[in-house]
């Protein structure tokens, strides 16, 4: 049965691949840098999910890696003369730096302290990049940064993020699933235990906040690579609720739920955000269903449906 | 092997232990008893390190173990299964005794190979050996309340200790149960060797496995001996069974 459900993701990643990659050959050019843009929040939000939903750790500033990230790269091109490609290695690699900076002082806490002092730390970056207009540009940002030619266009840039989040995407699921996946695993539904099977606690959650922040750098080069600017919004900690709620929304005790809640709030804010300014309101609304509805999220209730109906198949096996 | 001596613990001014000892050797059975805020929860959690002591030493193997986080007393063989039952609810059965197995095997830090090539083999031995090879695939959560507690033996034998710490392993088990957690207990000591340490209220099991006999009362160790000598011990008999 484990068998048979490989092969069927297995084949739906490769459809889904497929669609992806000649998607450019149909759709218009705003719907390819749609389509970009809810790859890479979806990319972002299912690395939020790498420690809140699988680590159980309350990450309530995870944009702040991202934006970081976004940042490192525009410097890099804007500002420096070293090789291109060193942009895209330094983006991942600064987001997984600050986030065991941030983690250290962090993790010594827990829960919902972990989460406000990690907010408060956030902010102080923010704040930073904010106001230090002759390094970062301020308010203002930095604009049309040069990307390499190679994907300056929006199907080059479209082709990039697909490649791109498709391999970190492949690679988070093996993390998920590897041993250290299943230690995080045990330490979200029972610290305590954890540390009395002789796990150290402290330090696979800064491993596990070190990846997150990689891939979330990734995640913040992309976002330069599809739109060509970067500005403090993006380290600013309502795009963190934001994703979080992507999390909650498409399911955070699954894989791919993120990446669907990213679509679907990704989608909303563009087409409601057409009739009204006013989109954040509808937002609040669904989130207000989701709590009392839908507590384990879109993926997460459709799981709990199919897992339900097959046991129901099982036992009508077992009386056979 | 493992040696309390004098060991303090209090809560806001609340003496919970106030001066324990306790001699355990190798491949004992020792049970603790006393009655309910008699601090033998307490002691246990000193032993694992979930709980630092105020004073005394506890040495086990020769080495002073008082105050090292849980992590590093359990990599040196020391395993408590909790009284309230205290597992990793989302997982399934299989993966709650997989976690300890991979933690002792020190395979934590693999991140790309997938888990479900690790540690199978022993982690459905301990399985099979406790009797829950049946249910592997289950989310522990939604178990009944005697098979949870038998996982809970089950994930601290995924550790595979020296020193196997139970408190009330039967507690809330049906007659059942109860009998066949004392078979597991009596394997564990004569198949694998394991020392255990164990509280219990159920004192026909106690005086059935038992070796030795620890005597709590309000913090305090009271008396130690061989099941005979405690049952006939004057101070034992007025403080705790009560004729």
């Amino acid at each position: 049965m484990t068998n048979s459900f490989r092969w069927k993701s297995a084949v739906s990643a490769v459809v889904c691949a497929v669609v992806l990659l000649c998607a450019p050959l149909f759709l218009s050019r705003f719907y390819i840098y749609f389509l970009a843009l809810i790859l890479v929040t979806g990319l972002l939000a299912t690395s939020l999910n790498l420690v809140l939903g699988f680590g159980g750790m309350y990450q309530f500033h995870h944009a702040v890696f991202y934006g970081i990230g976004a940042y490192t790269l525009a410097l890099m091109l804007t500002k420096t003369d070293l090789p291109r490609f060193l942009g895209f290695v330094a983006a991942p690699v600064v987001g997984a730096l600050l986030a065991v900076i941030i983690g250290v002082i962090c993790v010594r806490l827990s829960k919902l302290y972990f989460g406000m002092l990690q907010l408060s730390l956030g902010s102080l970056v923010w704040a930073l990049v904010f106001r230090w207009y002759s390094f970062t540009g301020g308010d203002d940002g930095i604009h049309g940064v040069p990307m390499p030619e190679a994907i300056s266009s929006i199907t080059g840039s479209y082709y990039f993020t697909v490649i791109v989040s498709g391999v970190c995407l492949y690679l988070m699921f093996r993390v998920v699933n590897s041993p250290f996946g299943r230690i995080f695993q045990a330490i979200r539904d029972n610290p305590e235990r954890s540390e009395g099977i002789g796990i150290n606690v402290k330090y696979h959650q800064l491993v596990g906040q070190a990846l997150a922040g990689f891939f979330a750098g990734v995640a913040g080069s992309l976002f330069v690579a599809v739109e060509g600017s970067v500005f403090p919004d993006l380290l600013f900690w309502t795009l963190s609720l934001e994703i979080l709620i992507m999390c909650l929304l498409g399911g955070w005790y699954t894989f791919l739920g993120p990446m669907l809640g990213a679509a679907i709030i990704v989608t909303l804010r563009t087409v409601v955000g057409v009739y009204t300014e006013y989109w954040t309101m509808v937002l609040a609304i669904i989130l207000m269903l989701l709590i009392f509805f839908l507590p384990e999220g879109v993926l997460g209730y459709v799981q709990k449906v199919l897992r339900t109906e097959g046991a129901g198949t099982l036992r009508e096996d077992k009386q056979c | 092997m493992l040696s309390v001596q004098a060991v303090r613990k209090s809560f806001d001014r609340f003496m919970a232990v106030q001066e324990a000892d306790l001699e355990v050797a190798k491949g004992q059975v020792v049970a603790v008893i006393g009655p309910n805020g008699a601090g033998k929860s307490t002691l246990f959690k000193l032993i694992t390190g979930h709980l630092k002591p105020d004073g005394g030493k506890i040495f086990f193997d020769g080495e002073d173990i008082a105050g090292l986080p849980p992590h590093t007393i359990c990599r040196k063989g020391i395993s408590l299964s909790f009284q309230i039952v205290n597992l990793f609810n989302r997982l399934s059965v299989f993966d709650n005794v997989q976690v300890a197995v991979l933690s002792r095997l020190r395979e934590t830090f693999r991140l790309m190979a997938p888990a479900r090539n690790f540690a199978v083999k022993e982690t459905m031995e301990i399985l099979d050996a406790v009797g829950l090879s049946q249910v592997a695939n289950r989310t522990s959560g939604a178990l009944s309340h005697g098979e949870q507690k038998v996982l809970e033996i089950a994930i601290a034998l995924g550790n595979a200790p020296k020193l196997l710490i139970l408190d009330e392993p039967t507690a809330g088990m049906s007659p059942e149960e109860t009998c066949a957690t004392i078979g597991l207990i009596n394997r564990l000591t004569s198949e694998l060797g394991i020392t255990i340490l164990l509280c219990e209220h159920d004192m026909e099991l106690v005086f059935s496995v038992a070796h030795k006999i620890m005597v709590m009362q309000q913090g305090i160790s009271i008396a130690q001996g061989t099941p005979e000598e405690v049952r006939l011990n004057k101070r034992v008999q007025e403080a705790y069974l009560g004729s």
